[in-house]
């Protein structure tokens, strides 16, 4: 960006997301969004999407909204399609002279309303090359309803529709890789990312995605306490670790060419990101050791496909 | 001078479009419907109107966009049939309960099981709770006439809904029609500009839609629901008095042919009225008996007490559905009249049947054999054959 980043200064940024929202202690989804609306430059209106989750019931509670923006959600499954109608409302009713105000078009939703159930109608929204960004906060599980396997679980994970049990070791598969599905549009800008040490990273991936006239996309891994069974106050630690690890690497595809935007000085092994999660405890158990080296060696295999697709 | 034109119900609706200049049109392709959205994108294409289209991947897509930008501030509409519809499903309870006031331009195809393409109202009368208005046509003179009310009604300030006009797949929509149009001036005159009150893209006041609302709050947004529903009866008969006075052509809530003295009656939605229209006129020239018919236009809301007080003095009464609803007792139209009948407290034999399903065709002689079943009905005081099924094949 043209701007140095100044933590500062962007953390003393007004919030567009107030306090006094209903969401947990701990919670990656609100990290993830404060940051993302941070990115939006102070004299710039928005309409905020949301596909139902946590984040929506919490955060729009009849009488209450937490948006300083405008907000819409309709359903689970079409934050993509709805936010396509807001900004092509915002096109027509400019053109006509109907409105005179600039503003930007950001929706949210979680792995369940993104990775599932939300797929096509995400997918139609990006195509179709709408300028709007949609955010998903992953964290890995359906976890407003309960923390329900999602096809962004990570395998093995105990979740309540793969507990794992004597016969179980939790999820069989291993998860989507959405990021590239979304590459593969061929849109101006995907990204992914999570925060880490001063956000610098997501801040500047969310004002790429903003400010880059179409489609964007941003995949923010946004750590669940419950789901993932971690002290609230170990949140940045966790991120930290999926990072570390090469689990969640943060890069970005401008215009079709792929980017690592963190390279961790030494890798570290996956069990440092597993062993704090309660969802893992299992893998811990004598005799499950083979199933952390699968897991490594899935991690491994994923980095390096990614690393040549950056070279 | 109003304009001479020979048109397909499908082009009448794409043409009342074409006049209305609406803001944004989401839309998926789904047979018979899919004229209306491929006009729409020709008139787009030359430059004639300043819509946008979104190419949705889906219906569900379609409605989902349309919602949005109907919140957005945007006059918004969009189109479809059967599955469409189904799959709209969903959306059809939000864009009502958010009060968003979307036309939907519905062509209605029977739903899929088997796969059929042709009429029925299977679609539009599984969507009857949704909570959305919904007007039927029988020919495309309605199909256009009811199209150029929906906007008003819908965007009235008591009114605040989600329109549906509906007409029946391939015998309307397909079908050419001679019809008079509206001149462009006095049509855009009286759709008028629309000048949402709430809106997201208000820069004085930014507006949430779509909230979380408990049990504390859900059934008040029921009750107000209901409070449009019925003020929306008020404001259907305001438009239709305000377009006769444009048009010369009358509306209601139904219409009533050949019921002055009428003793045995026939009510019906959509085209089939028009071959009933024709065996109303074939038994009264021939046989003399009075009989009539009562098409409805209106069946959301339901005008209960008025059509109750034009069935309530006949000696029979049929009631014919072109949609099953599986209750084992009557259609959806059949349940509303009964009801209604008993409300009235009127001592008349209704028999409910069932016809046309899946475009299966209905004749003069057909109607002409319902008539007689009201007259045996009325003499021997017994109904008989409920819930028949009318044109069924016999092996």
């Amino acid at each position: 960006m043209e701007k140095e980043y100044q933590f500062k200064e962007i953390m003393s940024k007004p919030e567009r997301l107030a306090p006094g929202h209903r969401m947990c202690a701990g919670c990656g989804g609100t990290v993830t969004v404060r940051a993302v609306l941070r990115a939006l430059h102070e004299e710039d209106k928005a309409v905020i999407g949301n596909a139902t989750g946590c984040l929506e019931v919490s955060t729009f509670m009849y009488p209450y909204t937490a948006y300083e923006d405008s907000y819409i959600h309709n359903a689970f499954e079409n934050a993509g399609a709805t936010l396509s109608g807001v900004e092509t409302a915002y096109r027509v009713l400019k053109k006509k002279g109907k409105i005179t105000d600039n503003y930007k078009f950001i929706t949210f939703g979680g792995d369940g309303g993104t990775y599932d159930i939300g797929l096509q109608s995400l997918s139609g929204a990006m195509e179709r090359g709408h300028d709007m960004v949609y955010v998903c906060y992953d964290n890995g599980a359906y976890m407003n309803t309960g923390t329900q396997r999602s096809s962004a679980t990570p395998q093995f994970a105990d979740t309540t529709t793969t507990p794992a049990g004597k016969v179980s070791a939790g999820k069989i598969q291993i998860r989507k890789d959405l990021a590239a599905i979304m590459a593969e549009h061929h849109i101006p800008y995907v990204a992914q990312t999570t925060f880490n040490a001063n956000f610098r990273d997501i801040h500047e991936k969310a004002e790429k995605a903003i400010y880059t006239p179409g489609a964007a996309f941003l995949n923010v891994l946004s750590p669940c306490p419950r789901g993932w069974g971690y002290d609230a106050s170990d949140l940045m630690k966790i991120c930290k670790l999926a990072t570390d690890t090469c689990y969640w690497p943060m890069f970005e595809v401008v215009e079709g060419k792929w980017k690592l935007t963190y390279e961790p000085r030494k890798k570290k092994p996956i069990e440092e990101f597993l062993r704090p999660q309660k969802r893992f405890a299992h893998l811990f158990k004598p005799g499950n050791e083979e199933l952390i080296e699968q897991f490594q060696k899935e991690v491994d295999r994923r980095w390096e496909e990614l690393c040549n697709k950056c070279n | 001078m109003a304009i001479r034109e020979r048109l397909s119900g499908n082009e009448a609706v794409a043409y009342a479009i074409k006049q209305i200049n609406p803001d944004v049109m989401p839309a998926f392709p789904i047979t018979p419907s899919t004229e209306i959205p491929q006009y729409v994108a020709t008139y787009i294409a030359n430059g004639e109107i300043d819509t946008e289209f979104i190419h949705v991947e889906s219906e569900h897509s379609a409605m989902s966009a349309t919602l949005g930008a109907s919140a957005a501030g945007a006059r918004a509409l969009t189109a479809t049939s059967s599955c469409g519809l189904a799959l709209m499903w969903e959306e059809l309870y939000v864009a009502a309960s958010d009060r968003l006031p979307i036309v939907l331009a519905l062509v209605n195809r029977a739903l899929t099981g088997p796969i059929n393409i042709n009429a029925d109202h299977s679609d539009s009368m599984g969507a009857r709770d949704a909570g959305w208005i919904q007007i039927y046509a029988e020919s495309n003179q309605e199909v256009y006439d009811n199209f150029l009310q929906a906007f008003p009604i819908a965007e009235h300030k008591d009114v605040h809904l989600p329109v549906m006009i509906c007409q029946d797949g391939f015998i309307t929509s397909h079908g050419v029609e001679n019809i008079l149009l509206v001149e462009d001036d006095k049509a855009k005159e009286f759709v008028g500009e629309y000048e949402p009150e709430h809106f997201l893209l208000n820069s004085k006041e930014p507006m949430a839609v779509g909230p979380y609302a408990v049990s504390n709050y859900y059934m008040e947004t029921k009750k107000a629901q209901r409070e449009a529903m019925q003020n929306a009866k008020k404001v259907i008969l305001e438009m239709a008095e305000k377009f006769e006075k444009m048009t010369g052509r009358k509306y209601g809530f139904f219409e009533e042919y050949r019921m002055e003295d009428a003793e045995y009656a026939i009510v019906i939605i959509g085209s089939a009225a028009g071959t009933c229209k024709a065996a109303v006129d074939k038994i009264r020239e021939t046989t003399g008996k009075k009989v009539g018919l009562v098409k409805i236009r209106v069946f959301r809301p339901f005008p209960e007490e008025e059509l109750a007080a034009v069935l309530k003095n006949m000696k029979a009464v049929a009631v014919m559905d072109r949609s099953e609803m599986f209750s084992a007792t009557s259609g959806p139209l059949g349940a509303e009249v009964r009801a209604a009948m008993y409300q009235a407290k009127a001592d008349t034999e209704v028999v409910c049947y069932f016809y046309g399903l899946g475009g299966r065709d209905i004749t003069v002689e057909d109607f002409e054999q319902v008539y007689d079943n009201l007259e045996e009905m009325a003499k021997t005081h017994e109904v008989k054959g409920m819930y028949d099924y009318i044109g069924l094949r016999e092996k």
